[in-house]
């Protein structure tokens, strides 16, 4: 009956007797799965364009960022430097392209996810050789990212939100927006989802893959380097980042694998349920929940709707 | 020309049916094993055979468990480790609490409860398929992990969060703990794993392979044929996780003497799965080609610049044998998909004709 | 293979009745208010315009779709739906249009896995494979071989079928689906794609597998040739519903028949 109560009750009359930490976990939680919504951009744009599940997405948030701060230790001014590192994410996608995925191309798709678990490693071993595997710190102020926080005060307290994360959740949006414009109305957003379908039938009304793939492993970088920046402003840049990519799983469950604002939607869903979880279950069950919350969230949600929020139905003809 | 199955011929479908049907391959495996029970204790130094081939042998028992859910059923996992860790933690408090009970006896019980948690966390496999039972996985794998760190009655409240293993002894010789020596379990291990292999070629080899093979390759029609589709998938779970349970077990308690919840992490998850990647999906040899290789490859590499005289620190070599895995998984999958056991037959088929070209 | 001997139903009874069935997917409706029954022992033939519902039918036949209203009798139970493991159990066997065979597995092992409901040994002797379950292996690979000489398909049974031609494939599918010792045969364009030759031996084996076993086959089928020589009665659906139901020479002279295959517009 205590544990009952411990559970049900207790949790929503701390919510309730406490506004104002509710909407700081709210906000929390916010910018966490706004994070999480990058991340599982990243995902999606490759997944919807080349039905490549690509695992390496949270190994490349971490070596965009490590290149960026790395080639600024070397001397590199801050926009030059983030110049050079948009050139090497299209150096990097092109290189995976040419040597990954024209190999395996019309391979079944788990080869290809296979693939990427590859080069997640080859990124890993890459990454610590040439900058070293101690966390660094990420340049913000060099990139004229705010800092310092907004006070706001509310419900008698106070929610303290910070600069950097208001500023993430911004661009974020705005990449969004972007994208699903790019998808939707441009040519080659429309080969992009037909390519996503079928590389057999892209190929044989002529859609040039090899094109394709590059352009979408290339704004998957760009992603990438985004969510690498606004992560390492928030917490050091180091290879911790590549397990947090994982998260994107359960985001993009719940989001389908091929929607953009389902990957939106999913991130801050999973976001806020699992800062809600931590601060408010947590202390029943012990700290650290949040390691796999998110997953037996997602999991659930599966056994409901094996297809996702926006995901599409598949049915399978006979 | 040696491996020439011409002239053997089979008169009863009993013995077309059999593991070796060809006298190569009967002479082949024997020769194996005379090597494995008889030479290597005689020949191969402590070092070796703890640093190396015990580990091998756990490894591609996992590879194994994991193999069979993969390779055989078609249903992906990146819970390995976590069933790994049960089958550890399991021992670990069945020798806890029942100190005179022979401890393999004891490894075998920790099997099943691996089997059971195994099949709790396969019943979503109904519903959810594909790739989105992998993330079910996930959440077994993470949930696990978190286990083995919160739960602290599992070792023992041990301050530092880890289970030391208890010295256990088989016919007054002590096989587990800082007296075992290294053969001696190294055989332990050795016949558990020979004994596990033989039975996973036997269920593979009948009806109950055949269902697996059937759900794998197209679940439609073997609902048609009559197999049900839960039963089947929750018996593959629990079988791979009994493998797994096991194959921890052993980690534990016969190759590292201790254990804690890093070993059982993702990381370990995702090894296992290289060395089925690699190995060869549905294939028993596979499993040990697999793990041989990616357990034996980061080691060959760690001392070669010392053999070969080249002066690389410890870390970079770290780093160069992640990027050498991740480009051969890479390679691997390019020219090979179906792994080291294609490559083996394929040398096979090339001695059935030796020494003509085709 | 021995004749499936079934006490309740005699030869020329009702063994499979379809009642009002009626089957939409969303939108769409695949079947409208269909009624047909069919005889044991006996050659249907189901026939009609591409789209018409017929592979739908056998699916529901089967167990795979749920018609939304109808029934289904099968053996003297009736049921609103039937369900793909109790179809398999009371002896429904069926191909497909798409060849559905294992593709990671050889010939020999697809048959042999048709044979499963079959197989009783449990886990524990599977574990240990000599004694009982091998003896229960080799008592049925008798019987696969049997079916194996019959559909004269003895060279490729060790190739994995993923590896087999088109017409061979086929006649794998049928070999497992004879395995599970059917009383009703489904059987999708077991004839598409086949050149005469193959036309004419996968005719042979289906009049064989009628003749000696008194197996009660549905086949859709649309080469018309063979329709007319080989099937008992026809059943004729267009756009979900039966326009014609009979002999082969009653159904060939009906005009709402020739109309729908020449397209005129109703």
């Amino acid at each position: 009956m205590d544990l009952a109560y411990k559970i049900f009750l207790d949790p929503f009359v701390q919510m309730g007797t406490a506004p104002d930490l509710l909407m700081q976990t709210l906000w929390e939680g916010l910018v966490a799965g706004v994070l999480y919504s990058l991340i599982a951009l990243g995902f999606v744009l490759i997944f919807k364009a080349s039905g490549v599940f690509n695992f390496a997405q949270g190994i490349m948030v971490v070596f965009a960022a490590l290149t960026l701060v790395g080639l600024y230790e070397h001397g590199v001014p801050a926009f030059l430097a983030l110049a050079i590192t948009v050139g090497v994410m299209f150096g990097l996608a092109f290189a995976v392209e040419r040597l990954v995925l024209r190999p395996l191309v019309n391979q079944p798709e788990i080869i290809l996810f296979m693939a990427t678990f590859g080069l997640t490693y080859f990124l890993i071993g890459f990454g610590e050789l040439v900058f070293g595997g101690e966390p660094k710190v990420m340049i913000s102020d060099q990139l004229l990212l705010p800092s310092g926080a907004y006070r706001v005060n509310m419900f008698g307290g106070f929610v303290q939100m910070q600069k950097i994360d208001v500023a993430a959740a911004i661009i974020a949006s705005l990449m969004v927006a972007a994208l699903a414009v790019f998808f939707q109305k441009t040519r080659i957003g429309r080969a992009l989802r037909a390519v996503a379908d079928s590389h057999r039938a892209a190929l044989s009304v002529g859609i040039s893959l090899e094109y394709i793939w590059v352009i979408v492993w290339f704004a998957a970088g760009i992603v990438a380097l985004a969510t690498g920046i606004m992560w390492g402003a928030r917490s050091n840049v180091s290879f911790a980042l590549e397990i947090i990519a994982l998260k994107a799983l359960p985001v993009l469950i719940l989001g389908g694998f091929t929607s953009i604002p389902g990957a939106i939607i999913g991130g801050i869903i999973i976001g806020v349920g699992e800062k809600l979880g931590e601060f408010y279950w947590g202390p029943l069950l012990g700290s650290g929940i949040e390691t796999w919350l998110a997953y037996v969230i997602a999991m659930v949600f599966l056994l409901f709707r094996p297809q996702g929020l926006f995901g599409e139905r598949i049915i399978e003809r006979i | 020309m040696f491996y020439r199955e011409v002239g053997q011929f089979k008169t009863s479908y009993a013995a077309d049916q059999a593991l070796f049907p060809i006298l190569q391959d009967k002479i082949g495996i024997l020769l194996i094993l005379t090597i494995a029970f008889i030479v290597v204790p005689l020949v191969a130094t402590g070092f070796v055979i703890d640093s190396i081939i015990t580990p091998v042998l756990v490894l591609s028992l996992a590879a194994i468990g994991l193999n069979l859910l993969i390779g055989y059923t078609g249903l992906l996992s990146l819970g390995t480790g976590g069933f790994m860790g049960v089958g550890a933690y399991a021992c670990y408090k069945l020798a806890t609490f029942f100190s005179g009970v022979d401890i393999i006896i004891l490894v075998i019980c920790s099997g099943f409860f691996a089997a059971a948690v195994g099949t709790l966390f396969g019943l979503p496999s109904l519903r959810i398929k594909g790739f989105y039972l992998a993330v079910a996985t996930l959440a077994a794998q993470f949930f696990l992990s978190w286990c083995f760190i919160r739960i602290p009655w599992l070792y023992n409240y041990n301050v530092s969060a880890s289970i030391e293993v208890p010295t256990r002894t088989l016919f007054g010789i002590p096989v587990t703990g800082p007296t075992a020596t290294p053969v001696t379990r190294y055989l332990i291990v050795l016949t558990i794993v020979t004994v596990m292999t033989w039975i996973a070629s036997n269920l593979i080899r009948g009806r109950v392979g055949r269902t697996w093979m059937a759900v794998r390759d197209m679940d439609i029609a073997a609902e048609l044929i009559g197999i049900r589709l839960l039963p089947t998938k929750l018996l593959a779970f629990a079988v791979s996780s009994f493998y797994c349970g096991v194959a921890g077990a052993m980690m534990a308690f016969f190759w590292l003497g201790n254990a804690e919840s890093e070993s059982f992490s993702i990381n370990q998850s995702f090894l296992v799965l290289f060395m089925v990647i690699i190995g060869g999906l549905g294939s028993l040899l596979g499993s040990f080609l697999g793990a041989a290789l990616i357990w034996g490859l980061p080691i060959v590499m760690r001392n070669a610049p010392v053999v070969l005289g080249i002066p690389v620190t410890a870390a970079t070599m770290e780093h160069i044998t992640s990027m050498t895995l991740g480009v051969l998984i890479i390679f691997f999958l390019i020219a090979e998909p179906n792994g080291l056991a294609r490559l083996w037959q394929i040398g096979k088929q090339k001695l059935r004709v030796w020494p003509f070209p085709y | 293979m021995r004749a499936p001997t079934d006490p309740d139903v005699a030869a020329g009874e009702v063994l499979l009745s379809l009642e009002n069935v009626s089957l939409s997917f969303g939108g769409v409706k695949a079947i409208s208010d269909v009624s047909f029954d069919i005889r044991k022992s006996e050659i249907r033939a189901i026939i009609g315009p591409n789209g018409a519902g017929k592979t739908s039918m056998l699916n529901v036949i089967n167990g795979f779709y749920h018609p939304q209203r109808g029934r289904i009798t099968f053996k003297g139970e009736t049921r609103a739906e039937m369900r793909p493991y109790r179809a398999a159990h009371g002896g429904i066997a069926r191909t497909f249009q798409n060849v559905a065979l294992f593709r990671g597995m050889t010939a020999l092992d697809n048959i042999m896995a048709g044979r499963t409901l079959k197989m009783q040994r449990g886990f524990l002797w599977q574990m240990l494979r000599y004694g009982p379950a091998m003896a229960e292996e080799v008592e049925h690979r008798h019987r696969v071989e049997e079916i194996i000489d019959f559909l004269k398909i003895q060279e490729i049974r060790r190739v994995p079928v993923g590896r087999l031609p088109y017409g061979l494939q086929k006649r794998v599918e049928l070999g497992r689906a004879l395995a599970m010792e059917p009383e009703l045969l489904l059987l999708d364009e077991p004839m598409a794609g086949m050149n005469l030759e193959e036309k004419e031996d996968m005719s042979r084996f289906i009049l064989d597998v009628n003749d000696h076993y008194g197996t009660t086959i549905a086949l859709i089928e649309h080469d018309m040739g063979v329709v007319m020589d080989l099937s008992d009665r026809v059943v004729v659906l267009d756009h979900g519903i039966k326009i014609a139901d009979g002999t082969p020479d009653e159904v060939k002279s009906d005009q709402a028949v020739i109309d729908a295959y020449l397209g005129v517009a109703h």
